[in-house]
Parts: structure tokens; sequence; C-alpha cells
């Protein structure tokens, strides 16, 4: 059976290339603008790996991933981050939230699907 | 860019429409989130925001290879970083600033969506004036990364890897087991556990770290290789590298530890409460699918209106229901048609927004000082409506700008603030969308206006207009109070052109003037083109509709109420005031209709931009909601005419334009007046 | 609506043009009449021949102009050709056509009398409009030609179209489709 992904990027374009590369290496994809979608959509079945931006309206990636973190469910599931080079901060604020690893924009397809297949192989 | 380099050299390719897409809406919201910084209406969300539209803006770019737009966005990033975080305060030139900003990166977004390149140097002041904000700002968060030694091996080499994961590692999901299958492919790999740390199994949680390994790797792969397997887990553990058993390299490996200087953000506790301004559920549709739904929606009613006009000569008795039926359906259809022309609506936010950059760059250029407040963005107009709006609304802008407000020096002497304000309002008004456009420069200078109306003989010499009638002035064509054609408001784009278009949608301007204090632009549209509320009236053997938003009463007069005045026609003595008449057989040539008012119907009706008329035609036919059809597809404007509708019988009726009927009036009553001063 | 008995609708077809297209180097007229004189007029601008439909006057319109008809939901205006060509105005019956062309953007009516037939054209044989000895004004045709023993004015569309006095405004009107080249 073919993993799950959520994706969660209020970006149309990031949603739209993050789900294309993955679904053509074969995972399942689900897309989600913002935290809170994103908390609904895993709130309806189970995931293999989560992948979030940090900056998103309603409710962002930090708290997502807090969230995440302290859910019965998806609790232990990887959670990748999408940051910028430049944003040492924010990653290690996402990884004192619970984040599992990092995918550095701009990113190249084959980078992405092989930083998944890492963490969730 | 070369044909089939595209793919091949950016996979993501296929996306770059849906990224200009998004930035084009991205743009919009940061926009109108710079605006309400500039009003004070920000909180800390907008700040949120407008780091986040450029953030994404930024994101994009990079997966797109836009090098120019991922430094000016990152710059600009980094600024509202700062300023989000609290650490740069937003005054008032930083705010006019980030304006500027955000004006050059919608330029730089326009020339990378059309593959152009931006002259060097572009913004580079902007860019300057960032930097220089940033520098100044306390505890950068520095990035300083000690750089891995390369170590300079040959061959395969055997490393010792102690990997100890701190207590709270698993809590982020990361699976040792992972690490080590990551480990395994680089070489041949032994384990070594330790299990020192593990305490009684009552006490054990089960989702902490208690074991610790050592790995014998040997490999040809370099340390960085290493360091990557564990790249993720490095601040959660205790983690060496040794080599040990190699050619002896260069550089001693050590642990490398990362010193990251983090300017700690803060950090929010559970959900953020702040709602954006409206969050309405809202689907993305195709306008091609919208507008077939609304001409199928509209076939659909023509259908009806014939159904119901049959159904009306059939005897009630013997159909009850199917009569009971064409009503209903008559219901049906007219809600139907209410509910699809809104999803056509849409807010004039949309040309608004692009409102304030018109003024800045103007007033930048004209070296003058003004703002633009605006109200009323969610009014909500037919989209057909929206997209031709955005001309005549610049121009008139650009003209107040331009005509209107006053260089700074002269608004100081005259007791005025420096800037001056541009008002830029919407609202529904009885059945119609009214759109204001003012200013508090020095108003319309009419000696200066008359003077040049005579000069070009568009008056007579002599006649007396009213003051109204002397603004109105500059809606005539080849009217222009610019001593030289103003390269700022465009050639030959005059108030005449502005006049045309707003006609051409079905609307009216009228403009209020005082010298000194400024003027005022009144711009009256239908809510929708394509269907309206019609009076069907016959004038001899010819049918027309009268807009019903535009009806105040009808009524058949007594001939003791209709009084002839020189030089004005007719006019009707209604309850105190007098109404002019106008006669729709003579205005249309008709033949054989009825020419006495008292033996016909009178329709008095208003036009927005000041008083009533009453139009003289033979008879009432009956009240009809039509769909209103262009009759300048195929043919010309026709003098009097906005439209056509197709009724119940299939036969075309003529819908009339009363602001023109009433304009043509008051021409031809003006005509009448010089006439008569010519004979004085 | 028009009870069907009162118009005759024909819609040209690909059909019907190919039937009639004997050569490769041929243009193809459909003639109509106007009195006696025979005319033709462009197959590429033809959209369909319907009968004649009562109109609704255009108010102040010039009298060429009859009005507009509804045709499956647009609104088309109809042309008196014969008035238009300064010889009268057509009293029309429900014998008389209208033939439906399409110029540029626009969808117009031309009322005729009677439509004949559909030819095929070597553009060699078309010969230019003589100075005088037409009834016509020369701006409206775009030349002659000799059909067995008849005689054929071909009809310039964009000519009649483009005049001031046309009722259409030369400013917004737009060249219609193809037509033969007018000899120098």
């Amino acid at each position: 059976m073919a993993k799950r992904i959520l994706a969660v990027d209020d970006s149309k374009t990031m949603r739209d290339m993050v789900s294309f590369t993955l679904s053509k290496a074969g995972f399942e994809v689900n897309v989600a603008e913002d935290g809170k979608g994103a908390l609904a959509v895993l709130g309806g079945g189970k995931f293999d790996l989560i992948i979030t931006d940090l900056n998103m309206p309603v409710m962002d990636g930090i708290t997502l991933i807090k969230n995440v973190r302290s859910s019965a469910q998806h609790r232990g599931v990887p959670i990748l981050i999408l940051t910028t080079e430049s944003d040492g901060a924010k990653k290690a604020e996402g990884k004192a939230a619970g984040a599992t690893g990092w995918l550095v924009k701009p990113f190249s397809p084959e980078k992405l699907v092989e930083l998944v297949q890492r963490v969730c192989p | 860019m070369p044909i089939g380099q595209d793919q091949a050299a950016n996979p993501f390719a296929q996306f770059r429409k849906t990224y200009f897409e998004e930035c084009a809406e991205l743009l919009d919201a940061l926009q109108s989130h710079l605006e309400r910084l500039v009003n004070g209406n920000a909180d800390e969300e907008t700040l949120h925001a407008i780091f986040r539209a450029v953030h994404s803006i930024k994101g994009g770019a990079g997966a797109f290879g836009f090098d120019g737009l991922v430094a000016f966005s990152h710059v600009l990033e980094s600024l509202l970083d700062q300023i989000r975080d609290g650490k740069v305060a937003a005054t008032h030139s930083v705010i006019q600033l980030l304006l500027r900003a955000s004006d050059a990166l919608a330029d730089i977004v326009s020339a990378a969506r059309d593959d152009r390149t931006m002259s060097a140097g572009f913004a580079a002041d902007i860019v300057a004036s960032l930097e220089d904000l940033l520098l100044g700002a306390p505890d950068q968060p520095i990035d300083t990364t000690v750089p891995v030694a390369p170590v300079q091996v040959s061959g395969e080499v055997r490393y010792r890897i102690g990997f100890t994961p701190h207590t709270e590692m698993l809590r982020n999901a990361n699976e040792p087991l992972l690490l080590v299958r990551q480990l395994r492919r680089l070489g041949g790999l032994t384990i070594e556990v330790d299990t020192a740390r593990v305490p009684p199994l009552a006490t054990i949680e089960p989702e902490a770290a208690y074991l610790g390994w050592v790995y014998t790797l040997d490999t040809g792969a370099p340390q960085s290789a290493i360091r990557e397997v564990f790249e993720f887990v490095e601040d959660d553990c205790d983690l060496t590298i040794d080599i040990v058993a190699a050619q002896l390299a260069t550089n001693p490996t050590a642990p490398v530890t990362c010193t990251q200087a983090i300017a700690q953000p803060l950090v929010k506790n559970g959900e953020i409460n702040a709602q954006p301004a409206s969050p309405t559920q809202s689907i993305r549709v195709d306008v091609d699918k919208v507008d077939r739904l609304v001409n199928l929606v509209g076939e659909m009613v023509i259908t009806q209106a014939m159904l119901t006009e049959q159904s009306s000569m059939l005897p009630i008795d013997q159909y009850p229901a199917l009569i009971q039926g064409i009503e209903a359906l008559a219901q049906s259809a007219r809600e139907l048609q209410e509910s699809v022309m809104a999803i056509r609506a849409q807010p004039v936010k949309s040309i608004f927004a692009r409102m304030p950059r018109v003024v800045r760059d103007l007033a930048a250029t004209l070296g003058k000082e003004a703002r633009i407040v605006t109200t009323g963005e969610a009014t909500e107009i037919d989209k057909t409506v929206i997209e031709q709006l955005n001309d005549p609304l610049t121009h008139m802008i650009r003209n107040a700008l331009d005509h209107g407000i006053e260089p700074p020096e002269v608004r100081t002497a005259a007791g005025k603030p420096r800037q001056g304000t541009i008002h830029l309002a919407a609202a529904q008004r009885s059945g119609r969308i009214v759109i204001e456009v003012s200013d508090d420069g020095h108003g319309i200078d009419r000696a200066k206006v008359l003077a040049k109306a005579q000069a070009r003989g568009l008056v007579p010499p002599g006649a007396a207009l009213s003051d109204e009638e002397i603004d109105n002035l500059i809606f005539l064509p080849a009217f222009s109070t610019a001593d030289k054609v103003s390269n700022i408001s465009g050639r030959g784009v005059g108030m005449d052109v502005v006049k045309r278009n707003v006609q051409s949608l079905g609307g009216r301007i009228s403009v209020q003037s005082r010298l000194g204090a400024g003027s005022r632009f009144i711009l009256s549209l239908p809510l929708t083109l394509a269907v309206l509320d019609g009076m069907i009236i016959s004038v001899g053997k010819e049918t027309y509709i009268i807009p019903l938003t535009a009806i105040i009463e009808s009524l058949r007069p007594k001939p003791a109420d209709i009084h002839p005045v020189v030089g004005r026609g007719d006019v009707l003595a209604l309850r105190g005031e007098y109404v002019p008449l106008t006669y729709l057989h003579k205005r249309f040539s008709i033949a054989d209709a009825i020419s006495d008012p008292c033996r016909g119907i009178v329709i008095i009706v208003q036009s927005e931009s000041a008083g009533r008329l009453g139009v003289v035609v033979d008879e009432l036919l009956g009240q009809q909601q039509v769909v209103v059809k262009s009759l300048e597809v195929n043919y010309d404007p026709v003098e009097g005419i906005s439209g056509a509708t197709i009724l119940g019988n299939g036969r075309v009726a003529l819908i009339l334009d009363i602001a023109r009927l009433r304009d043509a009036d008051c021409a031809a009553r003006q005509e009448q007046v010089s006439e008569m001063a010519r004979l004085h | 609506m028009q009870p069907a008995t009162q118009s005759t609708v024909t819609t040209l077809t690909q059909d019907n043009r190919d039937r009639a297209a004997p050569g490769e180097n041929t243009h193809q007229f459909i003639t109509f009449t106007l009195g006696d004189e025979e005319y033709g007029i462009d197959i590429m601008v033809v959209r369909e021949i319907k009968g004649w439909t009562n109109t609704t006057m255009i108010p102040n319109a010039p009298s060429h102009v009859r009005g507009v008809i509804n045709l499956r939901g647009v609104i088309v205006p109809i042309f008196d050709l014969r008035a238009r060509f300064g010889m009268g105005m057509t009293t029309p019956t429900n014998t008389h056509v209208v033939i439906i062309v399409a110029t540029g953007t626009r969808t117009i009516g031309l009322l005729v009398d009677t439509v004949s037939d559909i030819i095929s054209v070597d553009p060699a044989a078309i010969r230019p409009i003589p100075e005088m000895g037409l009834p016509t004004d020369d701006r409206f045709l775009s030349g002659l030609v000799a059909l067995d023993d008849r005689m054929v004015t071909l009809v310039s569309l964009s000519g009649l179209f483009s005049s001031p006095t046309a009722g259409l405004d030369p400013a917004i009107d737009r060249q219609s489709s193809a037509q033969p080249a007018r000899a120098a």
C-alpha cells in the first residue's frame, strides 16, 4: 500500500509542485493550506509523513507540529519542514517543536523525493 | 527562452502559470495589508501577513531560478521579519520604504513573468535603504556555521561513529533504525550497542531513548556524507566521528558542532486566534463557465417569459395546474437569475487596490504630495463592469492629481494641509452602484473653463450658463484646460473619453465642484449589465422598455396641468413643481402616435445627474424583467437607446436610455436658450 | 415567436458549398435579385438565408436601416439593400429574403427580393465596374461577371458599410473577410 503524505503550505504553487513530484514517485498525497486545515485532514485518516511550511495564516507550522506531536494518532509521524537556507532560527524552533527534519527551499524534485524516502521509506 | 529547454532545465516549469497567478494574488494582498499599515489599522496579524506574502513569492522564485527576484525579496523579507518581531519599528518613513519596495517587487515579478531582464541597478536605492535598516537592527540572527574541513582521504576509510541520542530525540519521530539503514548504504557496518542508560522496566518511558551505539563503518564516502545521515538529529544527540584507520589526514577530525547565534523569536503557545478579515469559503471557477451559465440562464428567462405570456391567454379554469406551474416557474427563474448574477458580482476592491500606486507614482512625478482614501471596497458589481471601470477611474484620479491637487507650497499658503487627499468611495444606492472620486484640490476654475469653451466655439459668446452647466462643459469632446497636452494624463484622454466609457457601461457621470475646496465626480452604474426590471411602453406601433429604477411615477395629466414655456417646451405641473416633458414620438420620429399627453401616459423619470423628466408615451403595457442584449455588437450606439431585449413574443424591444434623453433634452433646450440669446 | 410557416430558413452547409465547386481557382458567390438586376455576394461571408420577418425600428436611423430582429437570441440589424443602392425603399412581404452575413466581427442582414443561385467564378473572369452606366454607386460594387446570358454585379460588403452614410460608424466598422480583387 502506498505511503500517504500530507503537504501543508499556503502557497498553491508549492502545494502543486510537492504534490505532483511525490505522486509521481508513488506516494499518495493530500494537501492543506494551513495548520488548521491540516489537522482536519489528519483527523480523517492515517498518514505516514507530513511536510509543512512554517509561515502560514490561521495556524502556522510550528503550532501545527506541536499539535501533531501531542495528538494520539499521529504523534509518531515524521514531519519535514520547508525552510529557506538562512532560516536558522526557524529550523531550531521547528526542531524544538518536534520536527523530524527539514527541506531547504528551493529544492529539486530529486532532493524532495530523496529526503522523503529517508524519513519515510 | 529556447523552446524545449524549459522542461529539461526546470522540472517545475509547468507550474509557472500557477506561480504567477499566485504572485498576482499575493501582491494584491500585500498592497491592502500595507494600506492598513499606512492608515494605522494594522495589527500583529497584518505584519505576519505582509511577511508571508513576500516569503511565498520568494519561495516560488527560488524554485524557478528567478535570481533577481529571490535576491530582492530576500532582503525585503528579512526586514519584514525584523519588523514583525518588533526589532525594527514601523515608522512613517519605514512604511513609505515598504510601499516603494512592494511596488518594485511587483515590477520585478512582472519582468520575470514576461521573461524580461530588469535594468542594472533597478531598485538599488531601495535595496540599500532596506539593508541600512537591517544593519541597524539589534540582535541580527547570524548564521555562523563552522565549515567542515574536508578530510583528504582516498580509498576506504574506517570510521568509528559514536551515536548517543538524547532522551528526547525519538519524540521527533527520528528513527535510529532508519539512520542505520542509511549508514549501511555507505559501506560495511558493524554495530555495538551500549545499554548503560537503560533504566529498570518499571520506570521506562516508551518514547524515550536510552540506548547508545557505536558504529564501525568502512566507506569510501567523504565524511560529509556521514554527517549528512545525522543531519536532522545533530542537536539531539552526542555524535562523534573518528577515523580509526586511514591514510593520515592533514586535518584532524573533530566533532563538528554548529554554532548559531539564534535570536529567539517569540514562541507562541496554542493556536493563533486572530481571524483574518473575511474567512469565507470560496472555490475557484473559470470565468468561461460562469459566463456560459449566465447566458444559459438568460435564455431560460426569455423562454419562461414566453411561456408566461402564452399561459396568460389560457382559460384559468381549464388549465389551473399548468398556469400555476408556470407562475411557480417564473418565480424560480427570477431567483435563479438573481443568484447567477450574484456569482458574477465582485467587490470593487480589486480595482480600488490599484489606485494607491497610481497616486504614489504620479504624485512623485508631479512633485505633489497626495494620499488616497478608499471606502466601500466591499461593494459588489458585475465582473464585466468592473473590468471596464479601471480606465475611467485611473484617468479621473490622474486628473485629480494633475489638475486638482495643488503643489504643496500652494496648499500650505492656502491654509490646507500639505498633502492632498483623494477620496474614492463606492456604495450601492437604489439598485445602482455609485462611485465617487473627490479631491480637496482647488476645484474647477469656471472662468477658465467657460473661456476655453467659448474660444473653441463650444458655447456661444455671452451665453448665460449655470455653474452646473459650466462644470459639465469639461465632458465635451476635445476639451482640455491644459495649456499643453499633459503627458501625465495621457495624450487625448479627456473627461469626454471617461464619460463615453462610463456611458457604454450604461452608467452616468456628473461633477460637483467648489473653487478652492475641490471637486467631486459621481459615477452611477447599473448593478449588472445583463438583466433589468423594465416597464414596457408603447408609442405608436413601437414598443420600448424603460428601466424601472428610473421611474418615479406615471400618470395621465389633465389639460390644466400642461404649460407651454417659451424656450423650454412643455412642462407638467406636478404637486407644485414643474417637470419638463419630452415627447417620444417626436424624439424618435414615430408616426401614428398619441401626441396629446392627456390622452396618453406621462412617465416621470429621474436621471442621476439632476432633475426629473416627463416622458410622454401612448400606453403602459406592463412590467417585466428582461435580459439586456447589446445593440452595439452588430450595430452602432443609438442616441437615447441603451440596449435591446427580446420580449416573450420573440420580438425585439429597445431599452430607453433615460439619462441621454434628459441630456439631449438639456442640449436641445440649451440650443433654444442660445438661439434666444442670439436673437436679442 | 414567429410561426414557422412565415419564414424559410436555409443554412448554408459545407456540403452546399462544396457541391457547387468545380475548379480549384474559383470563388463562389450567392446571387440575388433586386428588381431586374442580379447581384452576387461572396459566399464566404454568408451565414444564413431567411425569409423576411418584421423588424423593430431603430429611432432616427437612415432610411435603409430597416430595424433589428432577434436571430436566436442575438440582435441583428437589417439593411434594405435596394435603398442602400439609392434605388428606393423595398416594400417587404413574406416572399422577400434576408441574407445574413458576417462582416468582420459583426453579423448583419441584407434585405433583397429573391435569392437565386450559387455560382462559381474564375477571378480572371471578373471585370471592373465601368465608369458610368450603372444606377448604383460603384463604392458598393467590386466587379462584373458574365454568366451565360446574364450580367451579375458583384457586391463589396466592406464597400457597402465603410462609408459615413452607411449607418455604421466607419471608425467602428471592421473589414469584411475576403473579397475578389478590385481591378484598378
